[in-house]
C-alpha cells in the first residue's frame, strides 16, 4: 500500500485500463496539452498520444454524442467533462441517448462508456460551478451514478466503470483531487463494485447514510459524537445508482435511527430517496425520523461566508444525530 | 422494345431496377402502414417518407453493406433499404415482439446491429453527434467503414448539427452528413427558418466540402453520395450533401398542413414524383419495360400487405419484457446482497 491522491488514483486507473485495452481512450476539454483541468489526465497525452488522448472542442453535446458513437463503434471511451454544470449541455445525449438505447433498441446496443466529472462546490466558484447534480441523473434508468470518496475506490471503481458494459456516470467532487489514502502498488489489480456501498465505521446508536466529499465530514463528526459516548455506523453508499439497499437496511436494522449527510439539495434528492425507501422497507425498524443534513436550498452564493453557510459541516451532523439519539439510549 | 444494355451512372440494369423496386416498396409500404394507422393498428407518432424515397433509396444504395446509418424518426424507409425486412419493420410499427426493436422502439427507433443501422432517432439533430462518434470508431480502429447519417432541414437549427460538422471536419471522420431538406421543419418552412438559403455557408464554416442535390432524381442522389462515400473511405474526411426533397403527406400522420397550400403539394405530387420521373428516365433509356415496372409495383404491394399480415399475426410482447433491456448486466435501482423474502 502506498499513499496516494484522488487525483493520481483517478490517473493510474485511467493509464492502466488504457494499457490493458487498446480500445479504451479519452476525449475531453483540455484534458491532453493541457493535462485536464484538474490535471487528472496529466502525462497521458505523452504516454499516449493524440489517438487515444484527444482534446476536443468546448462542446459538451458532440463531445458526449460522439463518445456515445465510439461505444458503438466497439471502443471503450472515457469522457471527461470539465465539470457537471457543463453536463447539462450534454444531457439530451446523456438522458435522451446514453440512457435509453438500450431499452428503446429491444437489448441490442452496449454502450460501455464513462463519463467523468466533478460536481460540488466549497471553492467560491459560485452559483453555476457549484452544484451536485447526482440525483437527477440518478432519477434515470438506464445510467450507473457513483461517486467514490477515498483514492481507493476512485482507481477501483473507475476501472470497474471502465469495464462496465453499461453507460456510468462517474462524478467527482473538486474538493477531492487532493485527498489522500491509502491505494495498492501500482500494477497490483483490483476493483471496487459499482453496486456496492461500505461500512466506513461501526456503531450502534445511528446510521449515518453518506457519500463523495460528505464522507470525510461525516467520518470527523462521528469522531467528535463518540466524546458524548454516541457511536455511529457511517455508510459510505458510493454507489447512486444502483442503490445497495440490503446494506443499508441492515444497519437501520440494529441501530433503528438514521441520518442522511449529502451536499446536495434536499427536495427530490438522493437523501430524501433514501429515506423514502427505508420508511418503506424497514419502518418498523425506526424509533425516530430520519434526519437530513444537506447543502442549502439557495443557488450556491460567491461570499466566502455565505458558501461557508449553505455547505453542510460537522456540527450539522453532529446535532442532526443528537437530535434523534436519546441521552439514556447511550448511557444504557 | 428493344431493352439497352447502358449502364446508368455505372449502375446495371439489375441494379437500376432493384433501385425502382425499392423506391416503389418504401411507397407501397409507407401507404400501407397509413392505412394501418388509420386502422389504430399503429400508435403514437409516425411520420412517412413518401416523396423522398429517391433519398434513402439513392443514398444507401451507395454504400456498402458494413457501412453504418444513422437517421431521423422519419426512418421506415432507410430501414428497409439498409437491408431490414418489411416485415420486421412492420411489425415494430405495431409495437410486436418479432419487431426489429422488439416493440419497445416503435415507428420512431429501428435498430440492427446486423445490418449497421444504428437507430432512428427522436430528438432532432441527436444522431449526429453521436454519428461521427461512430465514424471515429471506424477511424480509430482503422476500418475502411463510414458512416451516413440522414436528417432533415430542421437539424440544421440545431446546436448538435453546428457542433458535429465541426468535429467530425476537424478529425476527418469518415462520416457523410446527408439533409434532407424537405422544406419543411413541422410547420415551420425553411425560408422562415433559415438565415441562408442554402447549406453551402454553413458547410463552408466548417471547411466542408458540400453538394446540394435534386432529391427527386435517385440517379442524382446516388452520385453525389458516390462522390461523398468515396471521399469519406479513401480518408479525405466529411461532406455534407443538401438534399432538396418534398414530403407528400404531412409531417406525421396528425398534420392537417395548414401551413401550406393544396396547390404547392399538388404542384410537387403530379410534376415532381420521384417514382415517376425515375420510371420516365428507365423507359426513355431503354432500360426497363413498362411490364417490369408495372411487376415492380405489384410485388412491393404485395410485400406490403405481407409485411401488416405478418405484423397484425405477430403476438405481443411478453409482460416480463417491460423489465428487460434496460442495462446489459439486468442490474436495477436497487441490488441486492441477498434473496429477498
Amino acid at each position: 500500500m502506498r499513499t496516494i491522491t484522488y487525483r493520481d488514483a483517478l490517473r493510474e486507473a485511467i493509464r492502466e485500463e488504457m494499457q490493458r485495452d487498446e480500445r479504451v481512450f479519452i476525449l475531453g476539454e483540455d484534458i491532453a496539452g493541457y493535462g485536464g483541468t484538474y490535471a487528472v489526465s496529466k502525462g497521458l497525452f505523452e504516454e499516449f498520444g493524440e489517438k487515444r488522448v484527444r482534446d476536443t472542442p468546448l462542446a459538451e453535446e458532440v463531445i458526449t454524442g460522439a463518445a456515445i458513437g465510439a461505444a458503438l463503434g466497439g471502443l471503450h471511451p472515457i469522457l471527461e467533462l470539465m465539470t457537471i454544470n457543463f453536463s447539462l449541455l450534454a444531457s439530451d445525449q446523456i438522458v435522451n441517448q446514453a440512457a435509453k438505447f438500450r431499452y428503446m433498441f429491444g437489448g441490442q446496443p452496449e454502450i460501455p462508456l464513462v463519463v467523468r466529472m466533478p460536481g460540488g462546490g466549497g471553492a467560491q466558484r459560485g452559483a453555476q460551478h457549484s452544484q451536485m447534480l447526482e440525483s437527477w441523473y440518478a432519477h434515470i434508468p438506464g445510467l450507473k451514478v457513483v461517486m467514490p470518496a477515498t483514492p481507493y475506490d476512485a482507481k477501483g471503481m473507475l476501472k470497474a466503470a471502465i469495464r462496465d458494459p453499461n453507460p456510468v456516470l462517474f462524478i467527482e467532487h473538486e474538493l477531492l483531487y487532493n485527498v489522500k489514502g491509502e491505494v495498492p502498488d501500482e500494477g497490483v489489480e483490483y476493483t471496487v463494485p459499482l453496486n456496492r456501498g461500505e461500512v466506513r465505521r461501526e456503531g450502534q446508536h445511528v446510521t449515518i447514510i453518506t457519500f463523495s466529499r460528505m464522507l470525510h465530514v461525516t467520518l470527523q463528526a462521528a469522531e467528535d459524537l463518540t466524546k458524548e459516548g454516541i457511536q455511529a455506523e457511517v455508510i459510505d453508499l458510493r454507489s447512486i445508482r444502483p442503490i445497495d439497499i440490503d446494506l443499508i437496511l441492515d444497519s437501520v436494522k440494529k441501530t433503528n435511527r438514521v441520518v442522511i449527510a449529502e451536499e446536495g439539495w434536499k427536495y427530490y434528492g438522493t437523501g430524501q430517496s433514501l429515506a423514502a425507501l427505508i420508511y418503506e422497507y424497514a419502518f418498523d425498524y425506526m424509533d425516530a425520523p430520519i434526519q437530513h443534513v444537506n447543502g442549502a436550498d439557495v443557488p450556491m452564493p460567491y461570499s466566502k461566508v455565505l458558501e461557508r453557510a449553505a455547505l453542510p459541516n460537522k456540527s450539522d451532523i453532529v446535532n442532526a444525530v443528537k437530535a434523534i439519539v436519546p441521552q439514556a439510549l447511550v448511557h444504557s | 422494345m428493344a431493352i439497352s444494355n447502358m449502364a446508368l451512372a455505372g449502375l446495371t440494369r439489375t441494379q437500376l431496377l432493384e433501385m425502382h423496386y425499392k423506391m416503389a416498396l418504401l411507397r407501397r409500404f409507407e401507404e400501407k402502414s397509413a392505412e394501418e394507422y388509420t386502422r389504430g393498428k399503429i400508435g403514437g407518432f409516425m411520420h412517412l417518407y413518401i416523396g423522398q424515397e429517391a433519398v434513402g433509396v439513392g443514398a444507401i444504395t451507395a454504400l456498402r453493406p458494413d457501412d453504418k446509418i444513422l437517421s431521423s424518426y422519419r426512418e421506415h424507409g432507410q430501414a428497409i433499404v439498409k437491408g431490414m425486412d418489411p416485415q420486421v419493420v412492420m411489425a415494430e410499427l405495431f409495437g410486436k415482439i418479432t419487431g426489429c426493436s422488439k416493440g419497445k422502439g416503435g415507428s420512431m427507433h429501428m435498430w440492427s446491429n446486423e445490418l449497421g443501422l444504428l437507430g432512428g432517432n427522436a430528438i432532432v439533430a441527436a444522431q449526429m453527434p453521436i454519428a461521427a462518434g461512430v465514424a471515429l470508431a471506424m477511424q480509430y480502429q482503422g476500418f475502411d467503414t463510414i458512416v451516413a447519417c440522414f436528417f432533415g432541414d430542421g437539424a440544421v437549427d440545431e446546436g448538435a448539427f453546428h457542433e458535429s460538422l465541426n468535429l467530425a471536419s476537424i478529425w476527418k471522420l469518415p462520416v457523410v452528413y446527408i439533409c434532407e431538406n424537405n422544406q419543411y421543419s413541422m410547420g415551420m418552412s425553411v425560408q422562415k427558418a433559415w438565415a441562408v438559403d442554402s447549406l453551402l455557408p454553413r458547410a463552408a464554416a466548417y471547411n466542408m466540402p458540400y453538394e446540394q442535390v435534386d432529391g427527386m432524381d435517385v440517379i442524382k442522389v446516388y452520385e453525389a453520395m458516390k462522390r461523398a462515400v468515396e471521399r469519406a473511405r479513401s480518408g479525405q474526411g466529411p461532406m455534407l450533401l443538401e438534399v432538396k426533397t418534398y414530403r407528400f403527406r404531412g409531417h406525421s400522420m396528425t398534420d392537417p398542413s395548414y401551413y401550406r397550400t393544396r396547390e404547392e403539394e399538388q404542384q410537387w405530387r403530379t410534376t415532381r414524383d420521384p417514382i415517376g420521373f425515375f420510371e420516365k428516365k428507365l423507359l426513355d433509356l431503354d432500360l426497363a419495360t413498362q411490364a417490369e415496372l408495372d411487376e415492380n409495383d405489384t410485388r412491393a404491394t404485395q410485400v406490403a400487405e405481407d409485411a401488416a399480415e405478418f405484423a397484425e399475426n405477430s403476438p405481443d410482447p411478453a409482460l416480463e419484457e417491460l423489465y428487460a433491456d434496460v442495462m446489459v448486466d439486468n442490474s436495477t435501482a436497487l441490488s441486492y446482497r441477498y434473496e429477498r423474502k
